[in-house]
């Protein structure tokens, strides 16, 4: 393929990525109030990708976005009203333009004429002929005549919606004026919205240059003249001249996303993979380097040589840890990214299954590994339809539970310490537990007597092989099991808990670790073995006394600050002679319900780690997350920690092992 | 020599018009991305010919006609503006704040290089 088509490619996927993100925004704000530049952004994105797609000669993409341009121009001057069925359209044709983009080099192209036909036949049918207010005779002819058509809709509109009209008068010098008038642009968005910028050199000095800026707003006038150090003129007065109007952050979200475009640089992932296993490599040989001065200290003393090598180990250690720093910044993405992704499947599976939810998302700007980023996506995608089929009833069933007939999913991101939480909840039935435990105790993973706690639910929900329709462990047409996700968590340290309430709803929350590749490890002895376990996934170390380790239910636990630690010898585990010593160490890893101490006769201290695959030979093996090698080429395995707790929790329920 | 200043925010569209002026000869362009920038290329030297685009993300091409019409100073300059099929309406607003001619998007060579010959008395 040409580079310029290759080039065209990037561009349109781009431009439709941002689309899909504007329709997902104006779906987000259909009832809390929609954002006209937002309208206006997807507007103009469909102008660009009809524009571009016409220099090349793509006649099927060119004509279906300016079909799509058609019709949000309708939509932004206001012939047309928007409401969900128009979202679905908008969705449903930015595939088709997906689809078409992704053909382009391959031979075969989709022929788009019954599309274009849709697109006009729909926008036929919702074309009103409700106008707007007039305008004219309240504003100065003037003004009137220099507005286009779109922001004389947009005047209309804010008289409409009974705002106050006003027109700041600014001058600026010629040569920083974008920046003085981006900088009022923005402080007047969160008082309103700006209709017009009209450019003035009349009663300007020279150099100068002098700008008129009509907004409306709800804001009083006082208020606008005490906030906005410019002056102000009201053109209209506001009908409700009252509350002030809500902020509108999304003006300034358009603001950096137009400076990302034209600073950013797109890598392959695989690219910054190969920088980080590099960076990983010289990790081990400053390791290396560090040891060998600590030996020549042994053999030669401090002499001015061994010194030197221990300087120049020092700066190698500072300048790979800030570049270390840098690479793993590279690879942050915005959570965002997926989260529209999934915003997507939410909206077109809600639709399948004909429920309607309402999708709340946090925390997008919230970073992480681009590759955990990644494989976070199935996982998500997985809980978030056992949340619509399972979770969310249908519309009847929650009137009957005097619910709101729409069920919401709240997706929300944060960070905490070195992880980023991401929160899945939504406001169905909660998980059956009585089903749980008729399907536990057929496979036998429960006693009759078993109390079912929020931590055990969670449990058996994630077992291998425990999976049944009705409660929320499969999904249509998937035939993954919840146990994927905690395995595919697990994978690079991360876990899930859950939360449940009848009625009220079910609440999962993903820990991830922000950043891979590179980890701290404690290196810890079993008999003549070493391992390592991730300080991610550890809270503490103890010296345990074997004295004090008691047996209840034939499980050793042990009391630390007065709550039981179930305990984990992993020699027995593993299989391997231990210490006989009267005393161990106990590494706590894990949180919560989850919490275990590992049993160990040695701690060696922190190390840093590049975990590498134990390849497919070895998949099956089980306890292990990988390997690693530290120091003098001697490679030692990391011990899996999630595996080890999953362990620990069988035991504990089946009481066979003793 | 004859200079064109250029206001338009698509790149390809920019060069595309460019070309079409390139092919009169004894023409020279310059370019601004953005009304805004014409704005500030405005006194920096003379020019014989605007050429705007209507829809752009800072002013629009009718504030600048507006701007250029209602100062002493450029108000002489003819205006050419080449928009979409699209606006239509604002197209007419152009002219009706005195814009010279106006060209549809897409256009074809040969009738930007008439009108704008017959603009500049090429």
């Amino acid at each position: 393929m040409k580079s310029s088509k290759k080039e065209f490619i990037a561009e349109a996927e781009e431009l439709l990525e941002e689309s899909q993100r504007l329709v997902l925004e104006i779906q987000d704000t259909l009832a809390t109030g929609l954002n006209p530049d937002t309208i206006n952004a997807l507007f103009r994105s469909m102008h660009t990708l009809k524009g571009v797609s016409g220099l090349f000669g793509l006649q099927g993409i060119t004509n279906l976005s300016h079909a799509l341009e058609t019709l949000m121009d309708d939509v932004r001057l206001g012939k047309i009203e928007i409401n969900r069925s128009v979202i679905s359209f908008l969705f449903k044709n930015i595939d088709i333009l997906k689809n078409l983009v992704d053909e382009i080099g391959g031979g075969s192209e989709t022929d788009s004429g019954p599309y274009i036909k849709d697109i006009q036949a729909f926008r036929e049918s919702l074309k009103s002929a409700g106008g707007d207010a007039t305008a004219g005779g309240m504003i100065d002819e003037a003004i009137m005549k220099v507005l286009s058509e779109y922001e004389e809709h947009r005047l209309k509109a804010n008289m409409k919606e009974g705002k106050g009209i006003y027109l700041a008068k600014a001058v600026f010098s010629l040569d920083v004026f974008d920046k003085a008038l981006e900088e009022l642009t923005k402080k007047i968005k969160t008082k309103g919205e700006v209709i017009s910028t009209l450019p003035t050199s009349s009663n300007v000095p020279d150099g100068s240059i002098g700008f008129n800026l009509m907004f409306g707003s709800r804001t009083p006038p006082e208020e606008l003249k005490a906030d906005i150090p410019y002056e102000i003129e009201a053109l209209v007065k506001s009908k409700t001249e009252v509350q002030a109007a809500p902020p509108l952050p999304p003006a300034q979200k358009q603001d950096t996303h137009l400076k990302s475009t034209t600073t950013t640089v797109r890598v392959d992932i695989e690219k910054l993979d190969r920088i980080l296993n590099t960076v990983g490599e010289l990790a081990l040989a400053k390791g290396a380097v560090k040891r060998i001065g600590t030996e020549l200290v042994d053999q030669y003393g401090h002499t001015s040589l061994v010194y030197d090598v221990h300087k120049i180990t020092q700066t190698l250690e500072r300048r790979l840890a800030e570049l270390q720093d840098q690479v793993l910044e590279i690879r942050m993405v915005p959570i965002g990214q997926i989260f529209s992704r999934l915003a997507q499947v939410i909206r077109r599976y809600s639709r399948d299954v004909d429920k309607h939810i309402d999708l709340v998302i946090y925390g997008e700007e919230t970073e992480l590994d681009k590759y955990i980023a990644e494989e976070i996506i199935d996982p998500l995608m997985h809980l978030v339809r056992n949340s619509i089929d399972h979770g969310i009833e249908p519309a009847e069933e929650r009137k009957r539970k005097g619910k709101k007939e729409e069920g919401t999913v709240i997706i929300k991101a944060y960070q905490k310490g070195n992880h980023v939480v991401v929160e899945l909840r939504d406001d169905g039935a909660g998980i059956n537990v009585e089903k749980v435990r008729k399907k536990a105790l057929e496979k036998g993973l429960i006693d009759k007597d078993t109390e079912l706690d929020a931590g055990k639910i969670m449990d058996i929900i994630f077992t291998p092989g425990f999976s049944t329709k009705d409660v929320v462990s499969e999904v249509s047409g998937r035939g993954v099991g919840m146990d994927v996700v905690r395995e595919k968590l697990s994978a690079f340290g991360g876990f899930v808990e859950v939360e449940t309430a009848k009625d009220v709803g079910t609440t999962f929350m993903l820990t991830l670790p922000i950043t891979l590749a590179i980890i701290k490890a404690l290196i810890v002895r079993v008999g003549h073995e070493r391992f390592s376990v991730p300080l991610t996934s550890m809270s503490e170390t103890l010296i345990i006394d074997h004295r004090d380790i008691q047996t209840i239910e034939w499980k050793e636990v042990y009391y630390l600050r007065g709550e039981m630690l179930p305990l984990v010898r992993i020699s027995s585990f593993l299989g391997i002679d231990s210490d006989t010593a009267g005393r161990s160490f106990a590494v706590v890893v894990g949180y919560g319900e989850r919490r275990v101490g590992l049993l160990v006769d040695e701690l060696f201290g922190q190390h840093e780690i590049v975990i590498k695959s134990l390849g497919e030979y070895f998949k099956r093996l089980r306890g292990f997350a990988g390997a690693a090698e530290i120091g003098k080429h001697e490679v030692i395995l990391v011990l899996d920690i999630e595996a080890l707790i999953d362990e620990s929790m069988v035991r504990q329920k089946g009481g066979t092992h003793v | 020599m004859k200079t064109i200043l250029i206001v338009e925010d698509s790149a390809t569209t920019r060069a595309l018009i460019r070309a079409v002026i390139d092919e009169l000869g004894e023409v020279e362009t310059v370019e601004a991305s953005s009304g805004f920038e014409a704005l500030k290329m405005l006194p920096q030297q003379e020019y014989d010919l605007i050429i705007t685009d209507i829809n752009m993300p800072d002013i629009n091409g009718l504030e600048l006609i507006s701007f250029i019409r209602n100062n002493p100073r450029y108000n002489h300059l003819p205006i050419i503006i080449v928009s979409t099929e699209r606006s239509e309406e604002d197209k007419k607003r152009g002219m009706a704040l005195g814009a010279t001619a106006y060209v549809t998007k897409p256009f074809k060579s040969l009738e930007l290089q008439e009108i704008i010959k017959k603009t500049i008395g090429l």
